[in-house]
C-alpha cells in the first residue's frame, strides 16, 4: 500500500503553483490529502506530480458577512467546524461537517478538498449544491466562478479543468424565515453514510414557500430534488427522481427505504428549524 | 529506469530534528518508522481508517500515514515516544492505560495515546459518551474499548477532572 512515485513541488507562490499546474498535464493537488492518499496508496490514481498547496499563503480563511461564508482552499473541516461565526451565517456548515469521518481526519482534511473531490458520498459536496453555493478556481487563464450546479460531473469528476486550482467555496448565508436539517444514517458514526439527507426550507410566515433535499451516497453525484408542491409526501417525490445505488454497503431497495424515511423527517425538522428562526427575529 | 528523485527534509519531532532524505512518496508514517527510528508509530490499515498511525502534528492528531514526510517539514510531530514526561515517568493517560488495562496486544495503542492526550487537552473532564467520541476514529481489534474509555475517564481524573462515577468501579476492579 505505498503510492507509486511523482515528482513534488511544494510551491510558496500562487502563481508558482498555477504554472505548475498548467505545464504538467498529470499534476494533482494535494492540500489535506485526506482522500487523495488513500487512492494513490491504492494506486487507484498515480499522477505524475503533486503540487502540495499547503505552502502557500493567505488561503486558509474562513470568511463571513452577512452574504455568507466563504472558504479558503487551505481551511481545515476542523477549523471551519470551530467557526461559532460561520454557524450562525449558515448552520447546515457545521451541521453537516460533524458527520464528516473523525475528529482526527477534520484536522488535516480540507473543505474546498473535499468539495472538488466530487464525491458523492461525502457531505460537503451535497451540502454545496444544496444551498445552491459556488467554488472559485484559478488557473494561468485567470479566476472563474463555478456554479455547485455545474461542478459535479460524475463519480470522483469535478469540472475543473486539469490546470484550475480550487481557491474558495462561497456558501451562501440562511435566509431569515428558512431553517435546515441534516441526518445520516451509517454503520458507525464517522463512516461513510449509507444515506445522507439535508433539507432546506423557506417559509414566509408559517407557510413554506420552497422545500429542497439533497443526498449523501444515493447515486453518483450529489442529487438535490425540489420538494416544494409535495410537502405532505416528499420521500415519494424524492424517489421519483432518485435511482438509489447498489453496492457492497447496501441494497437499492434498502436506500430507498433510507431515504423514504429521512426525507420527511429532515423536511419537519428544517420545517421547524425555520419557524423558530423566524420567531427569535419577530418576537410576538 | 532512472532512479527516483530524493529530498533533503528536516522534521522536528519531540524536540529533536532529524535530517532525512527520502522520496517524496515516504509516507510520514514509514519516514518516523524507518528514517527516523522512531517505531512507537504503529502501521496498521494505511489508508487513514483504523487510527493506529495517529501523532500530533502541530499539537493536533493527525493520520502519520495520510501524509507524506516532505509535506511535514514546518510542522511540530509528536509520537508516542514524545508523550512521556521530561523526567521518564509515564504521562496521565499512559498510566491511566497501566491502572485500567487499557491495553490488550498493544499495537493499537499509540494511536489511542496520542488521540487521547490531544482530546483531555481540548475537554479535560469528557463524559463516558465524550470519552467514546473521542476515540470514534480509532479501532482496536481486540475490542478492548470498555477499559480504554475507562482509561479516558481515568487519565482526566489523574489531571484533575472532576467526573468521579467511575473511580469506584476502577478501584473495585483492581482490588
Amino acid at each position: 500500500m505505498k503510492p507509486a512515485p511523482f515528482a513534488y513541488l511544494r510551491p510558496t507562490t500562487l502563481e508558482e503553483a498555477l504554472a505548475a499546474l498548467a505545464g504538467e498535464q498529470g499534476a494533482k493537488v494535494l492540500a489535506g490529502g485526506q482522500s487523495l492518499v488513500p487512492l494513490l496508496s491504492m494506486r487507484l490514481a498515480a499522477p505524475s506530480m503533486l503540487v502540495d498547496v499547503n505552502g502557500l499563503p493567505d488561503l486558509d480563511h474562513v470568511h463571513c458577512d452577512p452574504s455568507g461564508v466563504r472558504i479558503g482552499a487551505l481551511a481545515r473541516h476542523a477549523h471551519v467546524l470551530g467557526s461559532v461565526e460561520a454557524a450562525e451565517v449558515q448552520p447546515l456548515l457545521a451541521l453537516a461537517l460533524s458527520h464528516v469521518a473523525h475528529p482526527t481526519i477534520r484536522n488535516r482534511g480540507t473543505t474546498v478538498g473535499s468539495i472538488v473531490h466530487a464525491d458523492a458520498a461525502a457531505e460537503m459536496p451535497m451540502v454545496l449544491r444544496l444551498l445552491e453555493g459556488s467554488v472559485d478556481v484559478m488557473s494561468v487563464r485567470g479566476r472563474r466562478t463555478i456554479p455547485a450546479a455545474e461542478l459535479f460531473a460524475g463519480p470522483l469528476e469535478s469540472t475543473l479543468a486539469h490546470d484550475e486550482l480550487a481557491v474558495e467555496a462561497f456558501f451562501p448565508a440562511l435566509p431569515a424565515g428558512a431553517g435546515v436539517a441534516f441526518q445520516e444514517i451509517a454503520r458507525r458514526h464517522g463512516d461513510y453514510a449509507l444515506v445522507g439527507v439535508a433539507a432546506l426550507v423557506e417559509t414566509d410566515g408559517d407557510e413554506v414557500t420552497r422545500a429542497r433535499v439533497g443526498f449523501v451516497s444515493v447515486s453518483d453525484v450529489p442529487v438535490v430534488v425540489d420538494v416544494t408542491h409535495a410537502l405532505d409526501a416528499p420521500a415519494t417525490a424524492a424517489l421519483a427522481e432518485l435511482d438509489p445505488a447498489e453496492d457492497i454497503h447496501a441494497t437499492a431497495a434498502y436506500r430507498a427505504h433510507l431515504v423514504s424515511v429521512l426525507t420527511p423527517r429532515v423536511v419537519a425538522a428544517a420545517t421547524d428549524h425555520a419557524r423558530s428562526r423566524a420567531r427569535e427575529v419577530s418576537p410576538a | 529506469m532512472t532512479s527516483e528523485k530524493l529530498h533533503d527534509v528536516r522534521l522536528h519531532v519531540n524536540g529533536s530534528v532529524h535530517e532525512v532524505r527520502v522520496p517524496a512518496r515516504r509516507l510520514l508514517s514509514d519516514a518516523l518508522r524507518h528514517d527516523c527510528g522512531l517505531t512507537g508509530t504503529h502501521v496498521g490499515c494505511e489508508h487513514g481508517v483504523c487510527g493506529a498511525c495517529t501523532i500530533l502534528v502541530d499539537g493536533a492528531p493527525v493520520r502519520s500515514c495520510l501524509m507524506f514526510a516532505v509535506s511535514a517539514v514546518d510542522a511540530e510531530i509528536t509520537t508516542v515516544e514524545g508523550l512521556t514526561e521530561a523526567d521518564g515517568s509515564l504521562s496521565p493517560v499512559q498510566q491511566a492505560f497501566s491502572d485500567c488495562h487499557g491495553l490488550q496486544c498493544g499495537f493499537c495503542t499509540p494511536g489511542f495515546l496520542t488521540t487521547i492526550t490531544a482530546g483531555l487537552r481540548d475537554n479535560p473532564d469528557p463524559s463516558e459518551d465524550e470519552a467514546r467520541e473521542m476515540i470514534a476514529g480509532n479501532l482496536c481489534r481486540c475490542t478492548g474499548y470498555q477499559n480504554i474509555v475507562k482509561s479516558v475517564l481515568r487519565a482526566s481524573q489523574i489531571q484533575g477532572g472532576t467526573k468521579g462515577e467511575m473511580q469506584g468501579e476502577i478501584q473495585e476492579e483492581r482490588g
